[in-house]
């Protein structure tokens, strides 16, 4: 593994590289970042605090780290990979210890300046030390048993550790963005079909569980799956948030209530409206017309880091962006889908746009990977 | 060391090939999210919306102000007058304790309402305002609106409160509102949702309860936007509510007011009507009590007083309580036995002081007898044996019907609380509530008013009207409503024969006025006044025949509850009637107890005012003057009667 692997030829180098950024994509983060803050502005009742301004301070702070991520070169964080996956494992078993509790779960560790989600840190450490193993791994090994059961336990040991916290939606988007690295690196169908045949005989398991001393979910994690599958059950307790989230992506309409003047949200009717509902503000406030550009700008997002992937013959390269491209669309598929009443409501944020310190630097840190990958592509025939 | 080319290739060949795939599955899913926010946003956009309204958008009503009751000349019965009152928000006020304690300060606190408003304080959203002072007056409302930078939180609020200006005088015909009970609601099958505003008033007892539906008014809305927890954002619009009819009674407060104080403390009822129009012109009954006390809500001890005293202030004597008409009931026979051909005036009926009637002796009330007796003597001196022997002759039956002609035996439409039907007794009514034959002495009692007759003394005025005037007059107590005048009552023609009625009419002039009149006492005197009259005496007790033997036991030697009451009904004047009245006077100990009330009654009607003192006969001019002066101090100029109920 060195810097000779790579057909530097043609990478640029020093301050040029600058010109050799994906700025369509950054642009495109930009703008869904500005979104955020517009939204943010709009529920805090037109006001910067408390949530619009330290959203931007972060932003630029996270734009300014994707820079210099993507300046460094990317066998650097290929080279970085297994002791970035070591920390997000020490902090998550740090949290497991002495974190704080904060609603009724425990996330975080608070660093003085910021509150560090070790859970988020994960998702983009889980995917480079794919990326990584798959580089390393002689292709002809990709599927034999013990090469894809390696892998499997980097995935399920920090999934477990999350689980414990309990942070369902974290583990969820843990686990399939790993199987989806791992199925992008070319690990055999019948792993795959196996998997999902063993998750839905657990689905069974896990219904039949509830009410017994086995109970393998936590009951508030049942009644939201209830809730799910049938919000109307209970419309002021479970289902308050389902159902008054939908009230107000509904009634937003074709060009939604205009700026502001979103009634469920305004009125409080919508829960948590600054972080995991937001998306519901935007989509009352600003109609289909508002949500739809959302949507279009995440998908051009994911389509530029897929067109950048596919440019890239290098492997590690490719999979990382692949992954973490990935797991930005779980976020949002999931926060969307939740609000939108097709997932339970799991607690997971609209990225770019839910207020949060975390998860923003961190994905932004993973597009500076993107980025990195990017610039530092092998070039010419190979 | 450099990677084999060809790994490099393969292994970018399947990552574009599977990246494409998962590529593919992530735009599928962008597109299927895509078609749900268009489901939701264009298809279902209008359900939405109007949940989403439905949420925000609260209808509050907003209470009309109640209809007012007038008298008959514009005098104000019943009123809303502001009430004022100190509101309370938690959460505005901070430390409540504190508030409440500078508060304390400038006005007196109920100790017990401000445990109740800390209680409730504690149970609703702390943006909700909670009286912690009702009824204030405007001084302390003043205090506090001055020092409202050293109160954060407290309101002074103003709303409308019911008060009735004529006090004890009219409570028996306006009654009262109270707050809405579960009972009143019950009595709907919807139950309006004005009546579930807090603090709204509602009719309890007489007009303000039979007229509810007039008087309420019409709930005006306001739509305000509120908040998930409830919190009024803003006002959108609001339409105003449409207060209630005004309502005018046709009673005269005055006079009203006058036989209140009249009556004092005597447990007695007067009813005066219009002749003409039915109008009542008052409905008093003593003692009274204070309806203001009930809308601001009565103290036990004030309540039990009301309740247990013997003399009923809560009940309205004039239409609910029945007693036995006595002789007053005399005319009613007599007419019936004209009617039926059965006599005639001139004939006459030998009274030696009793009436054999199927082996039990019927006794006059004068033991020595009357002798020959026509119909003139017999009311004029109430001959009790004329009536046995005439209730003999026509039957019980055709009594009944020429009761029930004069109005005696049905519930008079007026809205009064708890009107008697009294009871009219008859063959087929002994046979199915007593489950006995009538037998002739029935009809020997019920001829003299006693036994199983019942009358109001609202239906012995209607029938005294309508012995005056021949028409099948009907008591009216609802002038108008909105300035609409309401139907008269002045009835047809009761298709009786006028002869027949001048007799009846001229017989019960001479009881006031013949010098052997049973009411020659309290006779008028002014020529144009003169009243025609009948006293009745109804018996409370039973007279054994071993009584009889000793000599009755004298009514002053009775207790007060065993003593007869006393009747008296007439109508004046007597050439042109112009009002009916009758006065029943609970265990007053006869008659004599009655007619001097009616005649005082009778001439403040007819003049309006205390009446010259000669309208009165010379011998009563003093004792008249040293009533109406001592009754003149004790009725302020207008107003409620100084009287407190006992």
């Amino acid at each position: 593994m060195s810097y000779l692997e790579y057909n530097v030829k043609h990478v640029p180098s020093g301050p040029r590289k600058v010109l050799y950024l994906n700025w369509p994509l950054a642009i495109l983060l930009a703008s869904v970042a500005a979104i955020g803050f517009l939204m943010l502005y709009s529920v805090a009742g037109g006001s910067f605090s408390p949530w619009a301004e330290p959203q931007i301070k972060r932003f630029a702070l996270g734009f300014a780290l994707m820079l210099i991520v993507a300046l460094v070169p990317i066998w650097f964080w290929r080279n970085m990979a297994v002791v970035g996956y070591g920390v997000s494992v020490a902090l998550l078993i740090a949290v497991e210890l002495f974190g704080a509790v904060g609603m009724g779960a425990q996330r975080w560790i608070d660093l003085g300046f910021m509150r560090l989600q070790p859970s988020e840190l994960m998702k983009i450490t889980l995917v480079m030390l794919l990326a990584a193993y798959y580089d390393w791994l002689p292709i002809k090994k990709t599927s034999r048993p013990f090469w894809v059961f390696l892998p499997v336990l980097f995935v399920l040991f920090p999934t477990f550790l999350v689980l414990r916290q309990p942070d369902l939606g974290t583990a969820i988007l843990l686990m399939t963005g790993g199987g989806l690295v791992m199925f992008m690196a070319g690990v055999h169908w019948a792993y795959f079909a196996a998997v999902l045949a063993a998750a839905g005989g657990l689905v069974t398991a896990v219904f039949q569980s509830r009410g017994t001393s086995w109970q393998l979910l936590k009951d508030y994690q049942f009644r939201r799956i209830d809730t799910f599958l049938d919000p109307a059950s209970d419309p002021l307790g479970a289902g308050y948030h389902i159902t008054q989230s939908k009230i107000a992506l509904g009634s937003g309409g074709w060009t939604g209530r205009g700026f502001m003047q979103g009634t469920q949200s305004r009125l409080n009717f919508l829960p948590e409206k600054h972080t995991d509902f937001i998306f519901t503000t935007l989509a009352e406030e600003f109609g289909f017309i508002g949500a739809f550009s959302l949507l279009t700008l995440y998908a051009l997002i994911i389509a530029f880091c897929v067109a950048s992937a596919l440019q890239n013959r290098d492997r590690f390269a490719s999979l990382l962006t692949l992954g973490i491209a990935t797991t930005f669309f779980l976020f949002f598929a999931v926060n969307m889908s939740m609000v939108m009443g097709l997932a339970p409501v799991v607690g997971v944020p609209l990225p770019l746009v839910s207020y949060g310190g975390s998860a923003m630097l961190i994905l932004m840190i993973g597009f500076g990977l993107v980025q990195s990958a990017h610039v530092h592509r092998p070039r010419g025939a190979i | 060391m450099r990677r084999p080319p060809k790994d490099t290739l393969e292994s970018f060949r399947k990552i574009s090939r599977r990246g494409l795939i998962v590529g593919g599955l992530q735009a599928g899913f962008v597109g299927l999210l895509g078609w749900r926010m268009r489901h939701m946003q264009v298809d279902q956009a209008d359900q939405f919306r109007f949940l989403a309204e439905e949420n925000r958008i609260n209808i509050r009503l907003i209470p009309p102000a109640r209809g007012e009751i007038f008298d008959r000349n514009g005098v104000a019965v019943a009123a809303n007058e502001p009430a004022y009152r100190i509101t309370m928000v938690r959460e505005d006020a901070g430390d409540v304790d504190a508030v409440l304690a500078q508060l304390g300060k400038l006005v007196t606190l109920n100790p017990e309402e401000i445990e109740r408003a800390r209680t409730e304080m504690k149970r609703s959203a702390p943006f909700l305002p909670v009286t912690v002072a009702d009824r204030v007056s405007w001084e302390d409302i003043s205090r506090v609106a001055v020092n409202a930078p050293t109160l954060p939180g407290v309101t002074p609020e103003v709303g409308l409160s019911r008060s009735y200006p004529q006090g004890h005088d009219l409570a028996h015909v306006v009654g009262y509102v109270g707050p809405v009970s579960e009972r009143d609601l019950s009595r709907y099958e919807d139950p309006p949702p004005l009546l579930r505003i807090p603090r709204f008033q509602i009719g309890k007892v007489g007009v303000e309860t039979k007229l509810e539906e007039t008087l309420r008014g019409t709930a005006g809305a306001k739509r305000v936007e509120v908040n998930a927890v409830g919190r009024v954002m803003r006002e959108l619009d609001r339409r105003e509510g449409i207060g209630g009819a005004t309502v005018q009674l046709t009673v005269d407060s005055q006079l009203q007011n006058y036989i209140q104080a009249r009556l004092g403390q005597e447990s007695a009822s007067v009813v005066v009507m219009d002749v003409q129009t039915g109008d009542i012109l008052a409905t008093a009954s003593s003692p009274s009590y204070d309806p203001n006390k009930f809308v601001r809500g009565i103290s036990v001890a004030d309540y039990s007083l009301l309740r247990d005293n013997n003399h009923r202030p809560l009940a309205s004597k004039t239409v609910q309580d029945a007693y036995p008409p006595g002789s007053t009931f005399k005319m009613v026979t007599a007419l019936a036995a004209l009617d039926a051909g059965v006599m005639t005036p001139d004939d006459t009926v030998w009274c030696p002081g009793y009436l054999e009637v199927s082996g039990r002796r019927f006794h006059c009330w004068k033991g020595a007898g009357h002798g020959h007796v026509n119909l003139e003597q017999s009311l004029r001196e109430s001959c009790d044996v004329y009536y046995y022997d005439l209730a003999l002759k026509v039957g019980i039956e055709r009594v009944a019907a020429m009761a029930r002609r004069l109005g005696l035996g049905e519930a008079h439409d007026i809205p009064m609380s708890a009107i008697t039907s009294g009871l009219v007794p008859d063959k087929a009514w002994k046979q199915a509530n007593r489950g006995a034959e009538w037998v002739v002495g029935d009809s020997a009692n019920a001829a003299i008013g006693q036994g199983f007759v019942l009358t109001s003394p609202l239906q012995l005025a209607v029938m005294t009207a309508r012995i005056a005037t021949g028409h099948a007059v009907s008591p009216r107590l609802i002038k108008r409503i909105d300035g609409v005048e309401q139907p008269s009552r002045a009835g047809e023609l009761l298709g009786l024969n006028e002869n027949h009625l001048r007799q009846v009419r001229r017989a019960m002039f001479s009881v006031s006025n013949n010098r052997r009149g049973t009411a020659y006492s309290a006779r008028i005197q002014a020529e144009d006044m003169r009243m025609a009259g009948k006293t009745g005496t109804s018996q409370v007790r039973n007279i054994t025949a071993a009584e009889r033997a000793r000599g009755v036991t004298r009514n002053e030697d009775l207790p007060w509850e065993r003593r007869d009451h006393g009747l008296f009904v007439n109508f004046a004047p007597f050439d042109a009637p112009r009002i009916a009245v009758a006065t029943v006077v609970e265990h007053g100990g006869g008659s004599s107890a009655a007619s001097p009330i009616a005649r005082d009654v009778t001439l403040q009607a007819l003049y309006g005012e205390d009446p010259p003192l000669d309208a009165y006969p010379k011998k009563d001019r003093s004792k008249i003057k040293a009533l109406q002066e001592r009754l003149a101090r004790e009725r302020p100029l207008n107003g409620a009667s100084g009287q407190e109920e006992a």
